[in-house]
C-alpha cells in the first residue's frame, strides 16, 4: 500500500502534461484541425528547460524565487491528493484546508512575483486572478465541507472512498468543483488560455515576463495543478469500484481523469469566454451550489 | 418515487436561486414556466398509487395554465414593453442569490420546526422547497422595480403554496385548488393589462413610479 501510493505520485509527475495534450486534442477534434501532437506540453517543458533565463533589471528576489516556490508547493499538494481509493503518502484529518491553501500559496507567489516586475499590464492580471480565486474558494471549500459532513471523515483519502454515488449533494458539489477547476485552471468560459490579448488576459498575462527554465517550472506546476484539482473531482463524483484490484482502481481513476479532460475540451469548444463582468456571477452560482449542497446534508 | 420527489424538490429549489440571480426577463420567464411545469407532474408524481380524476384535473390545470397560458402573457407583456432586462433592481443580483441562500437555511429550519403532514416519508424536502419558493417570490415582489419580475414574483410565490397544497392535496376540496388557480389566472391577466398601461404611461416598467401619481 506505502509503495503504491509512491507509485501513485511518480503517475502524476509523469502523466500530468497529458492532460493539456488530450484537452487540445478535443478542441482540434471539434475544430476539425490535426491539432499539435499529444506530448507538446512535455516537448514545451523541455525546450525552456535547456534555455537560458533572462532577468529585468527591475525584478528583485522575489520574481526568481515565485516559480520554484510555485512548484514546490504544488508538489506538496500532489502528496496530499489520494488517487483510486489507495491514501495518499501524506493523509491526515483536515488535510483538506491544507490542500486549498497550499494551491493559494502558489497563486500567491505566481503574483507576487508578477507584482515584482512593475509592469501595470501584469499587475492587472495579478488584481482579476485574485480577485476570481477569492470568488472560487468559497465553492471549492464549502463543497468539500459539504462532503465532509456527509462522509464524516476531514481526510481527502478517508472522504473520497465513502462518498455516495450520484446522491444529489455529491452531483451538486461536482459541478460546483468543476467551475472551480476551469476557472484555478484558466480554462474558456473564465479564462482563455490561448489569447494573448490585454483586455481578455488573466493568467497568462502574470508570466509573460518569465523565460527559460522559470517558465518551465511554471508550465509544469499548472499542469500538476490541474492534474490534483482533477482527482478532487473524480474522487468525489466516480467512486472507486470495491473489489477490484488495487492497480485496477488506479487505471480507473486516470482514465476518469482523461475522461475529465476530454469534458474541459468539449466544454471549451462549445463555449465562449465570458465577459469579465459576468464571472463573477458564474463563481457566486458555484459557491450557490456548494452552499445549498452543505444546507442538504446538514438537514 | 421519493427519489424522484427528491429530486424534483431540488431542481424547485435550484431554480428558486437562478430566478434571484438572472436579470434577463425572457430567462425568468421561462425558468417560471419550467416550475409550473415540474409541480404539475409533482402533483401526479407524489399521489402515485391512488390516482383520482380529480387529482389528474388539478396537475392537468396547473400543468397547462403556468407551463404555457401564463408564459405566453409574459412573453406578450415583453414583446409590448420592449424591455429585456431589470436594469437597476433594489437588491443587486448577487446580493439577492445570497439573500436567497439565507431563506434557504431558514426554510430548512422551519422545516424541523413544523412537522406536518408526516405520514409522507418524502416531505422533508417538500416543506422547505415550498417554504423556499414561498419566500423568493415575495422577495422578487419587494426587491425588484419591474412591474414584470413583480408580477413573476407572485407567480413563483402562489408557486409555493401549491408546493404546500400538494402534501395535504387529498384533505383540500377541489373547489378551493381550483379557486386559487383561476384566482392567480385572473390576477396575472389583470396585471398583465396594468403592465401595459404603466408602459405607455412611463414608457417603462418600473413600478416605483407609481409613487409620483399620489397628489
Amino acid at each position: 500500500m506505502r509503495t503504491l501510493s509512491f507509485i501513485n505520485i511518480l503517475l502524476g509527475l509523469l502523466l500530468a502534461p497529458l492532460l493539456l495534450g488530450i484537452i487540445n486534442k478535443t478542441k482540434a477534434f471539434y475544430a476539425g484541425r490535426t491539432g499539435q501532437s499529444l506530448l507538446q506540453a512535455y516537448y514545451d517543458i523541455i525546450k525552456q528547460l535547456r534555455k537560458g533565463a533572462v532577468y529585468s533589471k527591475t525584478t528583485s528576489w522575489i520574481f526568481r524565487t515565485g516559480p520554484t516556490l510555485g512548484l514546490a508547493a504544488v508538489l506538496l499538494g500532489l502528496v496530499i491528493v489520494p488517487l483510486g481509493g489507495i491514501p495518499a503518502p501524506l493523509a491526515f484529518s483536515g488535510d483538506m484546508l491544507l490542500l486549498a491553501y497550499i494551491l493559494g500559496l502558489m497563486r500567491f507567489f505566481t503574483v507576487i512575483a508578477a507584482l515584482d516586475t512593475g509592469s501595470s499590464f501584469e499587475g492587472m492580471g495579478a488584481s482579476r486572478e485574485v480577485l476570481y480565486s477569492a470568488l472560487a474558494e468559497p465553492a471549492l471549500l464549502v463543497g468539500l465541507a459539504a462532503i465532509a459532513r456527509e462522509t464524516h471523515f476531514l481526510s481527502l483519502s478517508q472522504m473520497m472512498p465513502a462518498v455516495s454515488f450520484l446522491s444529489p449533494e455529491v452531483v451538486l458539489v461536482t459541478v460546483a468543483l468543476l467551475i472551480v477547476f476551469l476557472c484555478e485552471n484558466a480554462r474558456i468560459p473564465i479564462d482563455d488560455p490561448n489569447t494573448h490579448l490585454e483586455l481578455t488576459m488573466i493568467h497568462e498575462v502574470m508570466v509573460l515576463d518569465h523565460g527559460g527554465p522559470d517558465f518551465a517550472f511554471i508550465l509544469y506546476s499548472s499542469a500538476l495543478k490541474m492534474w490534483i484539482l482533477g482527482l478532487i473531482i473524480i474522487g468525489i463524483f466516480l467512486p472507486y469500484p470495491a473489489g477490484y484490484s488495487p492497480y485496477m482502481q488506479v487505471v480507473y481513476a486516470i482514465f476518469g481523469l482523461f475522461l475529465l479532460a476530454v469534458i474541459v475540451g468539449v466544454i471549451e469548444s462549445s463555449m465562449a469566454r465570458l465577459r469579465l463582468i459576468r464571472i463573477p456571477q458564474l463563481l457566486v452560482a458555484a459557491s450557490t451550489l456548494s452552499a445549498f449542497a452543505f444546507i442538504l446534508v446538514l438537514r | 418515487m421519493d427519489s424522484a420527489i427528491e429530486i424534483m424538490m431540488i431542481l424547485l429549489m435550484l431554480s428558486d436561486m437562478a430566478l434571484l440571480g438572472l436579470s434577463r426577463l425572457r430567462t425568468c420567464i421561462s425558468i417560471v414556466s419550467f416550475q409550473g411545469m415540474l409541480l404539475g407532474l409533482l402533483a401526479l408524481v407524489t399521489q402515485f398509487t391512488a390516482l383520482t380524476p380529480r387529482l389528474i384535473l388539478i396537475a392537468a390545470a396547473s400543468f397547462i395554465i403556468k407551463g404555457f397560458v401564463f408564459p405566453f402573457l409574459l412573453r406578450r407583456g415583453i414583446r409590448e414593453a420592449g424591455t429585456q432586462h431589470e436594469i437597476q433592481p433594489y437588491i443587486g443580483y448577487i446580493m439577492s442569490v445570497i439573500a436567497g441562500l439565507v431563506m434557504l437555511g431558514v426554510s430548512f429550519w422551519l422545516g424541523t420546526k413544523l412537522p406536518l403532514f408526516t405520514g409522507n416519508s418524502s416531505s422533508s424536502l417538500i416543506i422547505p422547497a415550498a417554504l423556499t419558493t414561498l419566500f423568493t417570490g415575495l422577495f422578487l415582489i419587494i426587491a425588484r422595480k419591474n412591474a414584470l419580475n413583480q408580477c413573476l414574483g407572485y407567480i413563483i410565490m402562489e408557486n409555493g403554496i401549491y408546493t404546500f397544497g400538494i402534501v395535504s392535496v387529498v384533505e383540500i376540496p377541489l373547489l378551493v385548488e381550483l379557486g386559487i388557480l383561476l384566482d392567480v389566472f385572473v390576477a396575472v391577466f389583470v396585471m398583465g393589462i396594468a403592465i401595459y398601461h404603466i408602459n405607455r404611461e412611463f414608457d417603462h416598467l418600473d413600478a416605483d413610479r407609481l409613487n409620483i401619481l399620489k397628489g
